[in-house]
């Protein structure tokens, strides 16, 4: 017998459910498929040609100000990890309090997600994102001006150019009124924002958030990585204090798994295009570049930093962190025709973690304070991780990474950081 | 006998936009005049937004995106036309514009009072959350797009795709309706509507027979994600 590569297991599982159930699959947790990835690049630690820093000892500072371009009142932070937007109704009320609990034990931020600003997020995050998004469901001055940034959001990498909709069943009586709409409607988040259409719009755009907000607050503009050197050039010259960069690995928005994927592109290609666009503008480093998606170690960490960004953001990583798809809910997910490490339909509200859902038996599952320690530990780890490699090569700050210190194992993976493969000099296409 | 207020004017030749808004939201801590007069606003974006005082506004000129965008309890009258996104996510008090409006004004709006004596463009009241809009002259396509509550009111005639997707949003048209959007449908005009629609004429000061409208609303087929639906 012999499998076809054509048509694996998975392909044909899934021609056997489309032929059974007539519709596409939705799922969250973003592009399972290998890609090329941060995986596919390696430090090159210090030795004779560089002097590394001692591991366990010598100062290797981890702070980052995000939004001194035009902001005010730029937000510092102690690590360069930030907490993804994601909302409540995705989210439970004790899964938000716990990402910031979490967020704010170690100095940094969470994000709101798509249906406003709960009490759980701002009382317990030292410093908020909160998020303005195509559906604005939630969206208030008050919240503008309580939040301490400002995120517009354009696209994410699990769908760039798609919107989402959180389905009837997570849509509590708590949720609805924060959205204006009745309990147990679906409700579409449009993929077009509904008061401006292109780039000098949204300029004018930035502009009245400013204006509405003194200038004080920085503004953060989110795109999903596809056409990311012109996308980062426009939101620059559209005024953006930083730029978020979604990869495709981003996962936790749910959506068709033929959207996750077949559009966008791995964060790996994306990266070394953003940071050529700001460099081409003089702003590299002025206008702050935060990247997403599939951001789970600290090698990620350190090596996204290298390539250029100023800080890093996580979402599954941190759900995973605050408790979900462990091991001792197998049984539970076992009942939902799922496994531990395999749970990915977030947006059908049945977590058992009681992370991704409305239900109030189960969101009550999660204690907030023991999945804010998780995600501390967790974040921690990222930090002393991504310390470790920048020590090794030499590095008294994260920042001072540098594509210099990296090469790469493959030659599309060499192709996409602009670095060289491993052990020559070649970097293709260069 | 009582004094009238003092009017604060401001000259946007003169003075910073900044410093505008600024001042209207109070930066000081002093007591906002209770009257301010804009002058020469020339198509300036971003005027008089995110105000959150009983305070009233006469803009003398035209404006451009955003006008009064997030109002909150403040009264803004434009006596000339408006451009992108007037009152765009207004939460209370009323906007008023004497001329035209640019493409989706009121986008959003979640209370209050939104009114353009003119005609008003593409996307009028686009996913609309609670606020009250009257457009006495005519609206562009795909108005109250997503439209989830409130009210539109179209004295003239109403583009292509009115309502398309539209959630609990109540839609009035008094002229034509050039097609409906997908889930919108025509609906009895019944008495609670005809009795809304006079309380809402009224309140923008529009000088119309709401007998003579026609109310549009959801058809609530896209409510449940359904397979047909793709």
């Amino acid at each position: 017998m012999r499998e076809s590569a054509t048509f694996d297991r998975a392909v044909i599982a899934e021609i056997q459910r489309a032929a059974r159930e007539g519709i596409y699959d939705i799922r969250g947790w973003g592009a399972k498929r290998r890609l090329p990835h941060f995986d596919d690049l390696l430090f090159l630690g210090a030795s004779v040609s560089r002097y590394p820093l001692e591991g366990y000892r010598e100062r290797c500072a981890t702070d980052v100000v995000l939004g001194d371009r035009f902001a005010s009142e730029p937000l510092a932070l102690q690590i360069p990890v930030t907490i993804a937007g994601m909302s409540f109704g995705a989210l439970s009320a004790p899964a938000k309090e716990a990402l910031g609990r979490g967020a704010s034990a170690v100095g940094t931020a969470t994000t709101t997600g798509d249906g406003g600003m709960t009490e759980e997020e701002r009382g317990h995050s030292d410093t908020l994102i909160y998020q303005l998004l195509p559906s604005r469901y939630g969206m208030n001055p008050d919240d503008l001006r309580r939040a301490d940034a400002i995120e517009v959001v354009i696209g994410q990498g699990a769908k760039p150019g798609g919107g989402g909709m959180l389905l009837g069943q997570k849509i509590s009586d708590r949720v609805a009124a924060m959205r204006d709409l009745p309990r147990g409607v679906d409700q579409r988040s449009a993929c077009r924002h509904p008061d401006w259409t292109g780039p000098d719009d949204l300029e004018i755009k930035l502009g009245e958030l400013r204006e509405i907000t003194d200038w004080k607050k920085p503004i953060f503009v989110k795109i999903g990585a596809s056409r990311t050197y012109y996308d980062v050039a426009l939101a620059v010259k559209a005024g953006a204090d930083v730029i978020v960069l979604d990869g495709m690995q981003g996962g936790t928005a749910a959506t068709q798994e033929v959207f996750i994927e077949h559009v966008g592109i791995p964060l790996l290609a994306a990266l070394p295009q953003a940071v050529e666009a700001l460099q081409e503008l003089g702003v590299h480093r002025k206008v702050q570049l935060v990247v997403s998606g599939g951001i789970r170690t600290g090698a990620d960490v350190a090596k996204a930093l290298a390539l250029g960004a100023d800080a890093v953001s996580i979402g599954v990583a941190a759900l995973i962190a605050l408790g979900d798809n462990a091991p001792e809910l197998a049984d539970e997910y076992a009942a939902l025709g799922s496994a531990p490490g395999f749970y990915d339909d977030w947006q059908a509200g049945r977590d058992p973690a009681g992370i991704a859902t409305q239900d109030d038996a189960l969101a009550a599952r999660l204690d907030p304070e023991l999945g804010g320690r998780r995600l501390a530990n967790f974040l921690r780890t990222l930090t002393l991780e991504t310390q470790t490699l920048a020590r090794a090569c030499g590095k008294s700050h994260v920042h001072n990474l540098e594509p210099e210190d990296l090469v790469a194992l493959t030659v599309e993976a060499a192709a996409m950081a602009r670095v060289p493969l491993a052990g020559t000099s070649w970097v293709p296409g260069t | 006998m009582a004094v009238a207020a003092e009017v604060e004017t401001v000259d946007l030749r003169e003075t910073p936009l900044r410093e505008l808004n600024r001042r209207l939201h109070g930066a000081g801590g002093d007591p906002l005049p209770p009257r301010w007069r804009v002058t020469h606003p020339d198509g300036a974006h971003a005027v008089a937004v995110g105000i959150d005082a009983p305070v009233e506004v006469d803009v003398d000129g035209h404006v451009g995106y955003y006008c009064a965008g997030m109002n909150q309890h403040a009264t803004v009258r434009v006596h000339g036309n408006a451009g992108v996104g007037l009152a765009e996510n207004i939460m209370s008090g009323t906007v008023v514009v004497d001329g035209y409006a640019g493409q989706s004004c009121a986008a959003t709006g979640r209370g209050g009072l939104v009114v353009v004596r003119g005609h008003a463009s593409a996307r009028c009241a686009i996913s609309l959350k609670g606020a009250d809009v009257v457009v006495a002259g005519d609206t562009g396509p795909m108005s109250a797009f997503m439209a989830q509550k409130g009210v539109l009111v179209v004295c003239g005639d109403a583009g292509e795709a009115l309502g398309d997707s539209l959630y609990e949003a109540h839609l009035y048209v008094r002229g034509q309706v050039r097609s409906l959007g997908a889930d919108c449908v025509e609906k009895a005009l019944r008495g609670e509507h005809v009795a809304e629609l006079e309380a809402l004429l009224a309140r923008a000061d529009v000088d119309a027979d709401p007998a003579a409208f026609r109310r549009y609303g959801s058809a609530r087929r896209l409510y449940a994600f359904d397979v047909d639906d793709a």
